[in-house]
């Protein structure tokens, strides 16, 4: 204890590898998860880079010498993608891009680092727990990434992994083969987001600041505290049914295996007995709510920085934060709208299509109240802005292209074409990481004490937006053609596809133009990392929130000293005030000043 | 700059919500682990009333002596598991040492007696692959298991060098017994729970 005490007295001393690697500070842990999340973002689109062009150009050899090269023969015989290999770069894409790229980075990064900040506590309520959900984190990355090393390559069967495909592909009892991996490394991650959640959730109702309650935390924190919820208590289903499908892989048994199951013409030596609707079902019930873990912490910074540029309070803040814990709620009874083709009878399929209508309700009230608060603003159109008010339309879109998906007839004709892949694409892609890279510009200056290029900014926005839409809105058209989402020749061979088959290009070059702006992105952060604008203020946006009443960047314990809110989250522009925003921890003026009257 | 960080209601109670936050943070983890549990007990009322036929546990080898004596073993493990902590409660240090390591001798007799019983069913060739039910067994009992042995390490952890603590910081460490006994209590109930499930129900 004694040793303990000396290292926490002199932790401004600590060797490196306790500062930045095993680090239990929380800022340095969502930096960690951050960059890493990055890194995996960017992988993952270049899995998506790749099979784009064998949708594109079906059978013709990759162009890119190198790369092929890099792949291998097994891999691109004759410089043309492997069918199997197609399906790996697909089910690794979806995998990686929820698991490993945006979750992190929404709940891992902006959550981490925010959330002690925002409500002015010194750390998470379990720094240690914190240091160890990332590195249980990092250690399922490295699974899934190994397992694209192990012979066959890693898992093939969507990032659904639905059985019994999934079971018996490929048929080995060996745990280094890529799904039985693919299996191992969701139960990491699996571990990592609950323990992360529980010290979310701990940190928001046990460590906010004297005087901040409830209706006076910021929706950023709202947004957190129910997504963390559902991480909690929706992931773990999936945990049972990982160990399920490993149990099948490893040990033989048949949870997901029905009897008379025939593979390749004969009968599959097992005991049968089990429902592969099971898994769906167990699946679903995690991944539902995942959706939601996607997009309430987009909403979170999007209201953020909503509300800090225009310079006026967010439009309806009770109505946001009673709709995000409603929305987070019946996230948990909409699971089975995926299912509607599985035959589970119209009964239930009445039931979870009333729920699904009923969920769009508060994402609906949300969406409006962030559209209203633009109104009457003075508005600031900086690069986080831009970004959050492409959210807006963007995840728009998104929302409404699932109502057909929603309802149970409609879903026939759509259900697993290119119109399921451009609706959640536009929640997650312009919608969810567009939130996230508004929250990116909008803090980065508090992170680093360095101000983002603001016109590679603009370029990387204009870019991103025009080229996001190149990709996703042509799948609308594609999938109500009726295409089929997982061709490994993009249609070519279906007459059906013949007269939306030039979408593909179009998709294709708009997605490898997304990259190339992307780039812009990648040389605007190191730039500005090392070379960027100094901030002159600790607050260089003005905003009321607690984090920006901290030293830039904030040192190991946060606040210079302890902090007390005084007011509600967003108290811009109030009448008579002598500036136009009110800090949370500013102490009132004597009783009758004007400044008093954003107290609530 | 160079102050300790001390996180508050590490062991004083937050007077708003009443709890520290460890306590709070042992109850969501449980939360989570009812949702685990919750989806493997749902796959069993799944599978069996999907199935035609279903096994009685105790017909095809499962021992229904030696699993009632397994829940006795845990049921006194809980009791001691309170008495620890009474016992810190009233500062006696000496009777949380031997409650505590009653507890984890409890835990030791359970996984020895599941360890026969998993042998067992290896001798007369019965294996997680053999039908539905014995699937559902060996990962349900197994998970259980897997529970009981991380038990068992905290356990031992807070037994042997863990207690030093006390010495230092007797409140926080009484509550650290509180949060691994509320833990140790969700395990015996998981066991509560498997024990007629798979033991006592009929087939069909």
């Amino acid at each position: 204890m004694r040793e303990a005490h000396h290292h926490e007295e002199h932790h401004d001393e600590l060797p490196f590898w306790r500062h930045y690697i095993f680090s239990t500070d929380h800022k340095i842990i969502g930096i960690q998860y951050g960059l890493t999340a990055l890194v995996f973002l960017f992988f993952g689109f270049c899995l998506m880079l790749l099979m784009r062009w064998q949708l594109a150009y079906p059978g013709k050899p990759l162009p890119i010498a190198f790369l092929t090269n890099l792949l291998g023969e097994s891999r691109m015989p004759g410089g043309v993608m492997a069918p199997e290999f197609y399906n790996q770069l697909g089910a690794m894409h979806g995998t990686i891009m929820v698991f490993l790229g945006v979750v992190p980075l929404a709940v891992g990064a902006f959550g981490n680092y925010l959330v002690p900040l925002q409500v002015g506590a010194q750390d998470m309520a379990f720094p240690k727990l914190n240091m160890s959900s990332y590195w249980v984190y990092f250690i399922g990355g490295v699974v899934m990434l190994g397992s694209f090393f192990v012979s066959g390559g890693s898992a093939q069967s969507g990032w659904t992994s639905y059985p019994p495909l999934s079971v018996i592909t490929p048929q080995s009892h060996s745990l280094f083969t890529g799904q039985s991996l693919w299996l191992t490394g969701m139960v990491f991650l699996i571990t990592s987001s609950l323990l992360g959640s529980v010290n979310t959730i701990t940190t928001i109702i046990q460590l906010r600041a004297k005087g901040l309650t409830w209706m006076r935390l910021p929706f950023f924190v709202w947004a957190q505290l129910v997504t963390g919820f559902l991480l909690l208590l929706a992931f773990p289903p999936l945990e049972a049914a990982g160990v399920m499908q490993l149990m099948d892989r490893m040990a033989g048994t048949s949870f997901f295996l029905p009897t008379g199951l025939v593979v390749g013409g004969k009968a599959l030596n097992v005991s049968g007995g089990g429902s592969a609707l099971l898994w769906q079902h167990l699946f679903w019930f995690l991944a539902h709510p995942e959706v939601y873990v996607l997009i309430l912490p987009a909403m979170g910074i999007v209201a953020e920085v909503i509300a800090n540029n225009t310079r006026k309070p967010l439009w309806g803040y009770k109505s946001l934060v009673y709709s995000v814990i409603f929305l987070g709620f019946m996230s948990f009874v909409v699971w089975a709208h995926h299912m509607f083709l599985t035959g589970m009878g119209t009964a239930i399929n009445a039931f979870f299509q009333t729920t699904t209508m009923i969920i769009s309700i508060p994402s609906i009230i949300i969406l409006t109240a962030l559209i209203l608060s633009l109104w009457g603003g003075s508005i600031r159109f900086n690069v986080p802005m831009l970004f959050a008010l492409a959210f807006l339309p963007m995840f728009g879109i998104g929302g409404l292209t699932g109502l057909p998906l929603g309802l149970a007839s409609a879903d026939i004709h759509l259900h697993d074409t290119y119109y399921v892949i451009g609706h959640f694409h536009y929640v997650v892609a312009p919608g969810t990481l567009f939130a996230l890279f508004a929250g990116i510009y909008y803090w980065f200056p508090k992170v680093s004490g360095k101000q983002m290029n603001d016109f590679l900014g603009k370029l990387h926005f204009w870019g991103s937006l025009i080229f996001m839409n190149g990709i996703f809105m042509p799948m609308f058209i594609v999938g109500m053609a009726g295409v089929s989402r997982r061709l490994y020749d993009g249609g070519t061979s279906y007459l059906h596809a013949q007269n939306v088959l030039y979408l593909n290009k179009v998709m294709s070059h708009s997605a490898w133009g997304l990259a190339v702006i992307q780039c812009i992105f990648i040389v605007n952060f190191f730039w500005s990392l090392f070379a960027g604008r100094k901030v002159t203020s600790d607050n260089p946006w003005e905003a009321t929130t607690l984090e920006w009443a901290t030293p830039t960047p904030p040192p190991h314990g946060n606040f210079l000293k302890v902090p007390e809110v005084f007011r509600g989250p967003y108290e811009y522009s109030v009448p008579g005030a002598e500036k136009d925003f009110l800090p949370q921890n500013e102490p009132d003026k004597k009783p009758g000043d004007p400044n008093n009257r954003g107290k609530k | 700059m160079s102050t300790a960080i001390e996180i508050p209601y590490n062991s004083t109670e937050r007077p708003d919500t009443g709890l520290y936050n460890a306590k709070l943070g042992v109850w969501l983890f449980l939360a989570s682990e009812v949702m685990l549990f919750g989806a493997l007990f749902s796959t069993y009322v799944l599978l069996r009333t999907g199935a035609d036929t279903w096994e009685n546990g105790a017909q095809i080898g499962l021992s229904i002596p030696l699993a009632t004596i397994n829940t006795l073993v845990l049921i006194i493990s809980s009791v001691t598991m309170v008495m620890s902590w009474a016992s810190l409660k009233t500062k006696n240090f000496g009777k949380y040492k031997s409650y505590m390591g009653v507890t984890i001798l409890c835990g030791v007799i359970f996984l020895v007696i599941k360890g026969f019983e998993y042998a067992h069913k290896f001798e007369n060739g019965i294996w997680p692959s053999t039908s539905t039910f014995m699937a559902i067994y060996f990962t349900m009992t197994g998970l259980h298991g897997l529970h009981v042995i991380g038990g068992m390490i905290v356990n031992t952890y807070l037994w042997g060098p863990g207690a030093k603590m006390w010495q230092t910081d007797p409140e926080r460490f009484t509550n650290r017994i509180e949060v691994a006994g509320l833990y140790w209590h969700f395990v015996d109930l998981v066991w509560i729970f498997l024990f007629p499930t798979l033991y006592l129900l009929p087939g069909k």
